[in-house]
């Protein structure tokens, strides 16, 4: 006992005082692109046969991308000749709607709107969900569950993850849906009592990210059950995911 | 014997038509006496060159020689399982029954594998009768942020006197995948194979390709994923160190634990810019070089983090009641773990010495040695410890290492893929165990058959056979101790 008590002292708090501060981010991070359209060369589709996932699309503006598809890979900023495509640091990336989730030049997509106001009130102080990976590699679920460490405390907010469907208002998806995983995932998604919420963390349960289009998956949640929060990344930084979480409740302007 | 078997070391491409083509007698023979003499499978699969028979492919590693070998047969209608005398080969023969549509005779266990064809979970599971049995299925969705699978026990009060354990929910394909797809998308694919071993798979298939295309890699850059891969390992480990004391309610170590991890995982994103190692690894070296200063900012970050990490794992070993419940926990036998063929710290807690980084050395581990100790008891306590010791020795070596990371280019451009029909291999230790991918080339030099087989793949059976005698209360420690891989089993 006095030895943990030593310990614990030696280790300190350490508990982020994000969201109060922004997040300690690596200096490679790549958050939300960053499109110079004007810098395209006539004609230059580098980027979009650069990105493994069909992220990328040119139009007549310059390019466009889908955050929801985008793995955040270097694959488009490296074979760009003229710098046209970057990533910034900018972890705020989650959308109410799958179309906020699309880049495109000159413009900045809206940062994830809260709840409606009688929903709000239902979940703004106390949001417990439960977390189904339905395919997912791990990485997703790993920096969801890093948010219940004493490092991110996202309990302090009344966000928990619990155990049973029965318990929660609500689903964290992770993975392309496995058409393996896919009757798992709806009687989950029927034994959470309404309203419920759900939440699409990650490229995966977005769009089938580095999956997609493969016949064993369903290219993530469209289709199959309807989604209020979608989290881009492979896997999100955990800063994105409780950023988005806590944008949902209006807990950040 | 070794005339029946191709005989390479780690990572190899050969060409296919040096594989001596055994009759399925002699192919199973070779197997037999293989495995009698010390070898054990690394993989064994099915595969059908365009236009050709189908054929089964084994790999074989002989941990005390530093050698892999193979050999194949041909395979029309059925085979004779082998799964009775070497219960190693049990779950690939299973593999090959459902991917093929064929049946392994006399085998004790024929059940799917990962249900590609729909029906997941649907099956015979085995069951104990008697007044006093019961059954607790649990799963595929569980408690926990974590992946999907069923369990199925069979319990006489709070003992187990089976687990039978049914996986493939988290089937994605991608080993069917991989040959069409496009490069950038199978790396991709690779990285996302178990999510939490990027760095271990990635390197693994860089391995393989360099291999058939001849690409040789600088000295560079195979450090800078030698501190990745290690990284990697001491990410995971703390975190389980963490979900052990979690288990069995001591808090201290698993509150200071899970922060720890993230500790480490920022240093790989420090590397890369992600904390999972993604976009880091490509065939021909690295994507990102590592300056001095970058170098030593990580290793003070490092040593503080090891310093925390052995602080809180203290505890653990100074705890009464932590070793309680950990000593003599899900008890697996030298014997047991070997005729199962398991890989890893799972294996090595047990007293077997398998460890691909110095027995099959790989990348730079030939030039800075790593030897990961073994263990003798094979319960819970020494998988946690296991655990503790190579995160002590990885550390180390990562101190060491990153003032020492040698000067030159850090991406070579990969060379042309070789034409001509070629079997490669590739084993990396990834933080669970050997990480073992093989290629197939066809007449064209492209890829025709990518198997992957994930330390999961053989270790989830001695999970099984560790509950055996067990309370079912101890289920979650004992599964945290292995801590296994879905996605990586599932594929």
């Amino acid at each position: 006992m006095l030895l943990s008590l030593l310990e614990r002292i030696r280790q300190g708090y350490r508990t982020m005082p994000f969201p109060r501060t922004p997040p300690p981010l690596a200096e490679r991070f790549r958050g939300r692109p960053v499109l110079e359209p004007g810098r395209c060369a006539d004609g230059c589709r580098a980027c979009l046969e650069a990105c493994p996932v069909g992220a990328i699309s040119v139009t007549a503006d310059g390019p466009v991308i889908d955050q929801g598809l985008c793995l955040f890979c270097p694959s488009c900023s490296e074979a760009c000749p003229q710098g046209a495509v970057a990533f910034s640091r900018d972890y705020r990336l989650a959308g109410r709607a799958r179309t906020d989730l699309v880049l495109e030049p000159a413009q900045t997509p809206p940062r994830a709107e809260p709840l409606e106001k009688d929903l709000r009130r239902l979940f703004g102080r106390s949001l417990k969900l439960r977390q189904v990976s339905a395919g997912g590699c791990n990485a997703c679920e790993a920096d969801t569950n890093v948010l219940n460490t004493l490092a991110w405390d996202l309990g302090r907010f009344g966000i928990q993850f619990v155990a049973s469907p029965r318990h929660a208002d609500g689903l964290l998806v992770t993975g392309p849906v496995s058409d393996n995983m896919r009757e798992a995932l709806l009687a989950t998604w029927e034994a959470v009592p309404a309203p419920k919420l759900v939440i699409a963390c990650g490229a995966c349960a977005i769009g089938g990210g580095p999956f997609r289009d493969l016949p064993a998956v369903h290219n993530g949640l469209e289709g199959i059950i309807p989604v209020d929060l979608f989290i881009p990344g492979c896997p999100p930084h955990p800063a994105t995911i409780m950023d988005g979480l806590l944008r949902l409740l209006g807990r950040i302007d | 014997m070794s005339g029946a078997k191709l005989i390479f070391t780690n990572p190899a491409s050969v060409p296919l038509a040096e594989l001596p083509l055994l009759t399925p007698d002699s192919f199973s023979q070779e197997l037999y006496i293989s495995m009698a003499e010390g070898w054990r499978v690394c993989s064994y699969f099915g595969h059908r060159q365009p236009g050709g028979p189908l054929r089964r492919y084994a790999v074989l590693a002989q941990d005390s020689q530093q050698q892999l070998a193979a050999c194949c047969c041909e395979l029309e209608g059925s085979f004779t399982s082998l799964a009775v005398l070497c219960p190693q080969v049990s779950l690939f023969e299973r593999e090959i029954c459902e991917q093929y549509g064929i049946t392994a005779e006399g085998h004790p266990w024929l059940k799917p594998v990962r249900f590609p064809q729909g029906g997941v979970g649907l099956m015979d599971f085995y069951q104990v009768e008697g007044d006093q049995v019961h059954e607790v299925a649990v799963g595929p969705v569980h408690a926990g942020i974590i992946e999907p699978g069923h369990f199925r026990f069979q319990c006489h009060g709070e003992e187990v006197f089976h687990l039978e354990i049914s996986l493939g929910y988290q089937h994605r394909g991608v080993e069917q995948a991989l040959p069409a797809a496009a490069p950038g998308r199978a790396l991709a694919m690779l990285e996302a194979v178990a999510g939490d071993s990027t760095i271990g798979h990635l390197w693994a298939h860089c391995l393989l390709r360099e291999a058939v295309d001849g690409t040789v890699v600088s000295e560079r850059a195979s450090l800078l994923r030698g501190i990745a891969l290690e990284l990697e390992r001491l990410a995971n480990h703390a975190g389980d160190l963490g979900a052990l004391a979690g288990d069995v309610g001591y808090l201290p170590t698993a509150s200071f634990c899970g922060r720890i991890r993230g500790d480490f995982l920022n240093l790989t994103a420090e590397l890369c810019g992600s904390r999972f190692g993604r976009g880091l690894l490509l065939p021909g070296g690295v994507r990102f070089d590592l300056d001095h200063a970058q170098a030593a900012g990580i290793q003070k970050r490092l040593l503080a983090a090891y310093r925390d990490l052995k602080g809180a794992t203290d505890l653990l070993w100074q705890s009464a009641s932590v070793i309680n419940r950990f000593e003599g926990t899900g008890q697996l036998s030298l014997e047991t773990a070997a005729a199962l063929g398991l890989v890893g710290p799972a294996a090595r807690a047990c007293g077997v010495a398998v460890d691909a980084r110095n027995r099959h050395p790989f990348g730079c581990y030939g030039l800075h040695a790593l030897h990961a100790p073994t263990g003798q008891q094979g319960d819970v306590l020494a998988r946690a410890r296991q655990r503790s010791q190579e995160c002590e020795q990885s550390a180390a070596w990562l101190a060491d290492m990153l003032e020492q990371v040698p000067s030159g280019t850090v991406r070579e451009t990969p060379a042309l893929p070789q034409a001509g029909e070629r079997l490669a291999v590739a084993l990396v230790e990834g933080w669970r165990g050997e990480i073992c991918h093989v290629a197939i080339t066809d007449l064209q030099g492209a890829i025709s058959r990518y198997k992957i087989t994930d330390p999961s793949f053989h270790n989830w059976q001695g999970l099984a056979v560790a509950l055996r005698g067990e309370q079912i209360s101890d289920f979650p420690l004992c599964n945290k101790s292995f801590n296994l891989s879905y996605c990586g089993f599932d594929l």
